[in-house]
């Protein structure tokens, strides 16, 4: 879905190679639980739904419009705090399917934006930043004291199988709950990229390029970011009250600023300068956070650190990566190049797993005393107590990473003939 | 000087005892000036004039500290640039203000929607709006850019960009132009060739120019305004204007000391002047002047 135009006329048709993508797309989603049937890929596949919406509507402000908020879990959050809500009223009477919901929590996060906004959005960079951080904590904050909206320690919970079910359909089974998931982000994927191809969605982006020349062309760049923020909160308020129905639990939690951080780390990973990039994010880090945990201690460590190399390496994030390595293998280089390419992918693997296990191992050494001096680590037994394991993969280490000194510089004498 | 009769009715744009200090600094003092529809403004002077902060002043990036701004008989100044911009004055930049990663294309668009009254349209796609393409596509013929459609503006030559520049600023259609150095840093063919341009696509608007190409400015404007200091030196036709003793004795007194009388030379704008850079161009001013 990369927006490549011919202008005036080539911006128009939704050409057949897109509506492939779409296809595609639409595809995945729809089929993947027949492939993942356990309970425990159903509710990842959920979440993975639920994230592609609050990934790509972040994604609204730090890509098209250059915005880097610290605090969107703040819409999110709240809209899965007002779908609970209303969710607990359609228990108790109210006549509102609940399949529109979400629709709630969208609407409730964007008038919240709309309010907040109005101050979020007076400047762009550095101010935009510290203010969306500085109110994500006060409503952080709000939710500790205002333990009757946010029910305190324990959140605030209700059951989604309630009011009305029409065509038989109660969400009570995961999988009825995954495809009004799938409709969700489907549409919302759908609107959101339609933005980025309207008057406002340009403007936003000429708004990232450079804000001033834009008052010089009629329009105030404070509403432009203003009507985006409100936007953009709408979608995350929709997904938010999805993660409220997929849960149903929320508490304050999905308010903090770690949350918002996740967001604004797994949408840069993914890639903010293409439209697929969030979406990408989304899996990852849903996967991350649902799959590393279980896998090794150090998760937060390997986050952290693939943050970093992305920011440095790759700044367009996985999307542009791969787009690129899409590229290149499209042209004639790739064929004479690709045996040395790999060789300083298995090379680096090589340098970087054994830099793993030494993490592993430091971590098991801080727990030495609960979990024992032996651990298995891709399948390798490893004891944290004997010198010959540290040195050995130190030597591996070392072995690897000149190998990747090697393949690096033949790799680029081939490139440079 | 001039009468305090102001703003003289039907004036397309009228400056009215304006003033401009930072801090204790006086940028602009007590400036009056009356421009009237369709006239041709070059304003000229040496650097540290004032020339680019009355650009400022007048299309809104900052607020007079004293004296009034009339836009085609309304008040503008204290206004905002977008809202200054909607009631008709456009302006370019001395150092090319685009879109960089915008397509040239999407950049004139941009600049040409307010006027086409879209507004934040974002109920619409921009591939349906078939009155606004069309023009924008014109406009891009109008400036020989067409061909580099889908190039983005960052991908540019130095003089293409500075013919987007002047394309975004006629892209609002509006009446008055400001334009801040349009040929600066351009060649000699390439600034003969662009003024070319500029004189075909302004016509019937009102202009008001920076520039320190003197050749440039006494071929395309019908008036010309001297600033020294901040302070409105002369205001008539450019005939008039070289054979005024006070613009001569103001120019000629600072050249006779300067060994230098080469006309014409070129320089790439530069955020901040250097020391040596307003001598020269007093010298080239005065080199036309003295022609007088």
């Amino acid at each position: 879905m990369q927006v490549t135009e011919k202008a005036g006329v080539g911006d128009a048709a939704v050409n057949s190679k897109q509506l492939l993508l779409w296809g595609g797309y639409a595809l995945v989603l729809g089929l993947a639980p027949l492939l993942f049937d356990s309970s425990l890929s159903q509710s990842l596949l959920s979440q993975i739904g639920i994230a592609i919406i609050v990934c790509l509507s972040y994604n609204l402000l730090l890509g098209q419009g250059g915005l880097v908020s610290f605090g969107h879990a703040v819409y999110s959050g709240m809209g899965a705090y007002l779908a609970m809500h209303t969710l607990n009223r359609i228990s108790g009477g109210w006549p509102l399917p609940v399949s529109l919901i979400p629709l709630v929590g969208g609407l409730g996060s964007a008038l919240l934006a709309l309010l907040l906004g109005w101050v979020t959005t007076r400047r762009a960079g550095t101010a935009f930043a510290m203010i969306t951080f500085g109110v994500g904590e006060l409503i952080w904050a709000a939710a500790l004291v205002l333990p009757g909206f946010f029910g305190g320690e324990g959140g605030v919970s209700g059951n989604r199988v309630a009011g009305s079910a029409p065509l038989g359909l109660t969400f009570g089974p995961q999988i009825q709950l995954y495809y009004l998931i799938v409709i969700y982000t489907l549409i919302c994927t759908g609107l959101m990229y339609a933005l980025t191809r309207t008057p406002l969605g340009r403007l936003l982006n000429a708004v990232r390029d450079n804000p001033e020349r834009v008052a010089f062309v009629g329009y105030n760049p404070q509403w432009v970011r203003y009507l985006v923020f409100v936007i953009s909160a709408f979608f995350a308020g929709i997904a938010g009250g999805l993660s409220a129905l997929h849960y149903e639990i929320v508490s304050s939690d999905v308010l903090s600023a770690h949350r918002s951080g996740l967001l604004l780390l797994f949408t840069f990973v993914g890639g903010s300068t293409l439209f697929v990039g969030p979406i990408l994010g989304a899996v990852l880090m849903v996967l991350a956070l649902g799959v590393l945990p279980g896998v090794t201690p150090a998760w937060l460590l390997y986050l952290g650190v693939v943050f970093v190399v992305v920011v440095m390496v790759a700044p367009g994030g996985l999307a542009a990566l791969l787009v690129g390595l899409w590229r290149q293998a499209r042209q004639g280089d790739w064929r004479r190049l690709w045996p040395w390419r790999l060789a300083l992918l298995v090379s680096l693997s090589i340098a970087v797993t054994p830099v793993l296990a030494w993490v592993e191992m430091l971590y098991r050494l801080q727990q030495v005393d609960i979990l024992g001096p032996s651990l298995v680590f891709f399948g390798l037994p490893l004891d944290v107590f004997s010198p010959a394991n540290w040195l050995a993969t130190a030597a591996v280490a070392i072995v690897g990473a000149a190998l990747c000194w090697l393949s690096q510089r033949v790799l680029a004498q081939k490139v440079l003939p | 000087m001039i009468t305090p009769l102001f703003p003289p009715a039907g004036a397309a744009l009228a400056l009215v005892d304006l003033h401009k200090s930072f801090g204790s600094t006086q940028i602009i003092r007590d400036l009056s000036l009356a421009v009237a529809p369709g006239e041709r403004v070059a304003i000229i002077g040496p650097n540290g004039a004032g020339k680019s902060t009355l650009f400022d002043l007048i299309s809104g990036r900052f607020a007079p500290s004293a004296g009034q701004i009339w836009l085609a008989g309304q008040r503008i100044d204290g206004k905002k640039p977008f809202q200054i911009n909607r009631l008709g004055l456009a302006r370019s930049f001395q150092i090319s203000q685009l879109f960089p990663t915008l397509s040239v294309f999407d950049n004139l668009r941009c600049a040409t929607m307010w006027r086409q009254g879209l507004g934040y349209t974002f109920w619409r796609l921009l591939s349906s709006l078939t009155d606004t393409n069309a023009r924008t596509q014109t406009l891009m013929q109008r400036l020989q850019l067409d061909g580099l459609a889908n190039t983005s503006a960052q991908q540019l030559s130095y003089a293409q960009q500075r013919v987007l520049e002047l394309g975004m600023t006629l892209a609002s259609d509006a009446p008055v132009l400001l334009l801040d150095e349009p040929t600066a840093g351009m060649s000699r063919s390439e600034t003969t060739q662009f003024m070319g341009l500029i004189d075909e696509l302004t016509r019937g608007k009102t202009l008001l120019m920076v520039e320190h190409d003197m050749s440039v400015v006494f071929g395309l404007a019908t008036k010309i305004a001297v600033l020294v200091q901040g302070e409105l030196l002369a205001y008539d036709t450019p005939d008039a204007v070289r054979s005024n003793p006070l613009v001569q004795q103001a120019y000629l007194g600072a050249v006779l000391s300067t060994p230098e009388l080469t006309s014409g030379s070129q320089h790439r704008p530069s955020p901040q002047p250097s020391p040596g850079a307003g001598e020269g161009e007093n010298s080239r001013f005065a080199s036309v002047v003295s022609k007088a």
